[in-house]
């Protein structure tokens, strides 16, 4: 049944990985992707952010089916993808477009930019429609001439507004970007931005964004989920909402301000973050919070609505009149 | 007079010009952060005052590098060793390559203090602990003995930084130290820069592409464009009231608390790459300033009252905020 508000609803998704025993090595199993729901709805943007091998990769692949999940379900405009027989998949799939981190690997050199935008109709067996190409490059911003260059001979600007062109050729609904803009510079990556945000509003598209960069995700989602080591650790209903976890705090805090006259003392966070392999028992983030207490080492705590309105994983989370620490 | 004065320096390969009359210094207990987008010529710059540039095959031009009133650029090899890892450490870009797989990273730290220091095995093992200890590496006599694989690499960064401070450097020139590392492991390690230079006195050049690492922690700016000096100002002038367009619009290209959507439009165009600069001013195909002379004619220095810019027609503070 189709969900009039969200496009797109993971419950309870989770991956495991199991690196393989080999002659010396015992099996080992990590879990990237812990239990992860989120609902993103219609023209909106959600922003996934978390520092790196926190799950969002894999999350973003589990979003679109390139991963199987180990548990756990996503339905896409309604329908649970995990049912789908493969042909139904490719239907859907192109529903559901990604764009790549990477703008120098994730377009292949020995293809002109011709063929890279117009491959998703190759793959989808759709024959295509004359000047859809040119459409595609001028949405995008890039001349048509560019159709005839190969990958090397763009800037990573270019190549990244390809990476989306050939994400929208098929007129997809959402697109997961999954840190279009981190190889860029900020000249470039504020380009994207406005471009994506322009797309948005004329293509009336849904986005899945993710980054590692709380400033960028404050500036551009409406809604923002962050995770540590594979989970989420907190939900912030919108971007202007003060953190409660203090992970989410330390991101913030750790986030630098291009204002000398904002200066505050920095490195809040001690510790190391463990190993995925080995997480403790109790709060993954418990080695490196000031705010840890005997419970936060023996227990796990789970996602719970807190007063402020949103939901939070911390025993102790940061009370609403606790002023910032400067 | 600083501890560091790089003067009008000229880098180039075979024919090439990479750098054109870069120009700023840095004095004891001061950061001087070294700002501009890829390809602007950061790297380069370090390098030159590493006196690392045959490595790559370039040389200085012109201009002169002066460290403690010694001109670095007419030194022989065997006279710069005396100063490099010494009196001059180098950061370089990728932490990672800076550390030999196979050896105890303990043992990479003693080398550095043994070889310019002289000093005895065991003295030198004692320092590297202590040293390690100073960086918060917890547990530093265990770590000594462990192998780079076995750190995060926010350790491995803190290590590398020990390896540079085991010489006692005055100078410490940091290429990106801490762009590969997640930003909470990036403020611990900014921050252990920043207290080193305030509490021992040490210069630093930082070499970032990051404007809020620039604002957090430097106090004079250099801005690079293209191979050359858009302009150099005190931080919180430079931030307060850019003199050139690009500083500006740079600067406007971060996403800040409470900015409005939309507000952010970056710069049209791409940094130009050395082959295809253009001519007179290499920002002007991008800069919304721009008048005919700037297609032609080089803009020289202008100095302005904490620094200096190179711009036919530079930003007065009124009209930053128009
Ligand atoms: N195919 C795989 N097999 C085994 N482990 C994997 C696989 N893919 C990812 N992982 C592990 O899962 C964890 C999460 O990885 P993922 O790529 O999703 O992180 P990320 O948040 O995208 O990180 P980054 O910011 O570095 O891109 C990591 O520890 C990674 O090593
Ligand atoms: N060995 C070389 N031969 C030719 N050109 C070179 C060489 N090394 C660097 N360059 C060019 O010099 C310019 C400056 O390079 P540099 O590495 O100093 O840039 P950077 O500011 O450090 O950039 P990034 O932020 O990407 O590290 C670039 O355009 C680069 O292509
Ligand atoms: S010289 Fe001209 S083109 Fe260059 S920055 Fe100044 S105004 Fe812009
Ligand atoms: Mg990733
Ligand atoms: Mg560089």
């Amino acid at each position: 049944m189709a969900d009039a508000t969200n496009l797109l609803v993971i419950d309870r998704l989770t991956k495991r990985f199991d690196s393989g025993a080999g002659l010396f090595a015992p099996r080992r199993s990590m879990t990237a992707v812990r239990d992860v729901s989120l609902a993103v709805s219609r023209g909106s943007v959600v922003g996934v952010v978390g520092e790196s091998g926190c799950g969002k990769s894999t999350l973003a692949r589990l979003v679109l089916r390139l991963l199987e999940p180990t548990q756990g379900t996503v339905h896409f405009d309604g329908i649970d993808l995990g049912k789908l027989a493969p042909r139904d998949l490719r239907k859907a799939r192109r529903r559901m477009q990604m764009v790549f981190q990477d703008p120098y690997s994730s377009l292949d050199p020995r293809f002109t930019i011709e063929q890279v935008v117009g491959e998703p109709f190759t793959v989808q067996g759709e024959v295509l429609a004359p000047g859809r190409i040119a459409e595609l490059l001028d949405q995008v911003g890039l001349a048509g001439e560019i159709a005839r260059s190969y990958p090397h001979q763009l800037s990573g600007g270019q190549r990244q507004r390809v990476g989306v062109a050939r994400a929208l050729a098929l007129r997809p609904d959402l697109l997961v970007l999954d840190e279009p803009t981190a190889s860029l510079d900020v000249s470039i990556q504020a380009q994207i931005i406005k471009l994506l945000q322009d797309l948005k509003r004329d293509l009336g598209l849904t986005y899945l964004f993710i980054s590692h960069d709380l400033g960028l995700v404050r500036y551009f989602c409406d809604r923002i989920i962050v995770m540590y080591l594979g989970a989420v650790v907190e939900e912030l209903p919108s971007p202007s909402t003060e953190p409660r976890h203090p992970y989410t705090r330390a991101l913030l805090d750790s986030t630098f301000s291009p204002d000398p006259g904002k200066r505050r003392h920095l490195a809040s966070l001690t510790g190391e973050i463990p190993s995925a392999f080995n997480l403790p028992k109790g709060c993954a983030f418990a080695a490196r919070c000031s705010r840890a207490s005997s419970r936060c080492l023996s227990e796990r705590p789970s996602l719970t609505m807190h007063a402020s309105g949103h939901r939070a994983a911390c025993f102790h989370p940061i009370a609403d009149d606790e002023k910032e620490p400067s | 007079m600083g501890l560091l004065e790089v003067d009008r320096l000229s880098v180039g390969i075979g024919r090439l010009t990479l750098l054109e009359e870069i120009a700023f210094e840095v004095d004891r207990g001061e950061i001087l952060g070294l700002v501009g987008e890829s390809g602007s010529g950061k790297s380069l710059t370090a390098l030159a005052i590493a006196g690392l540039l045959p490595l790559i095959g370039a040389r200085v031009t012109a201009g002169a590098i002066r460290f403690d009133n010694t001109d670095l650029t007419r030194l022989d090899e065997s006279r710069l060793r005396k100063f490099r890892g010494r009196r001059i450490a180098f950061i370089t870009q990728n932490p990672m390559t800076a550390l030999d797989p196979l050896q105890p990273i303990g043992e990479q730290v003693d080398v550095v203090a043994r070889l310019h220091l002289g000093l005895t095995a065991d003295v030198a093992r004692s320092r590297t602990i202590e040293i390690l200890t100073q960086l918060r590496i917890p547990e530093a006599a265990t770590i000594y003995r462990q192998y780079p694989h076995q750190l995060s690499g926010g350790m491995k960064q803190r290590v590398v930084i020990a390896m540079a401070l085991a010489g006692e450097p005055d100078l410490i020139v940091a290429d990106e130290p801490t762009t590969a590392l997640d930003v909470t492991v990036q403020a611990q390690i900014i921050h252990l820069l920043t207290s080193l230079v305030r509490e021992r006195g040490l210069a630093l050049v930082l070499i970032t592409h990051d404007m809020g690492v620039v604002a957090q922690c430097c106090d004079r700016v250099a801005v690079l464009y293209a191979g050359r000096l858009a302009e150099q100002q005190g931080v919180n002038a430079l931030f307060a009231t850019p003199a050139h367009p690009y500083t500006h619009a740079l600067i406007d290209c971060i996403p800040k608390d409470g900015m409005a959507r939309d507000s952010l439009t970056g710069i049209a165009g791409s940094v130009p790459s050395v082959a295809h600069f253009p001519p007179g001013c290499r920002f002007h195909p991008r800069c919304i300033g721009r008048q005919s002379v700037c297609e032609t004619n080089v803009p020289g220095a202008t100095a302005l009252p904490g620094g200096v810019v190179s711009c036919h027609f530079p930003l007065n503070g009124d009209q930053r905020h128009g």
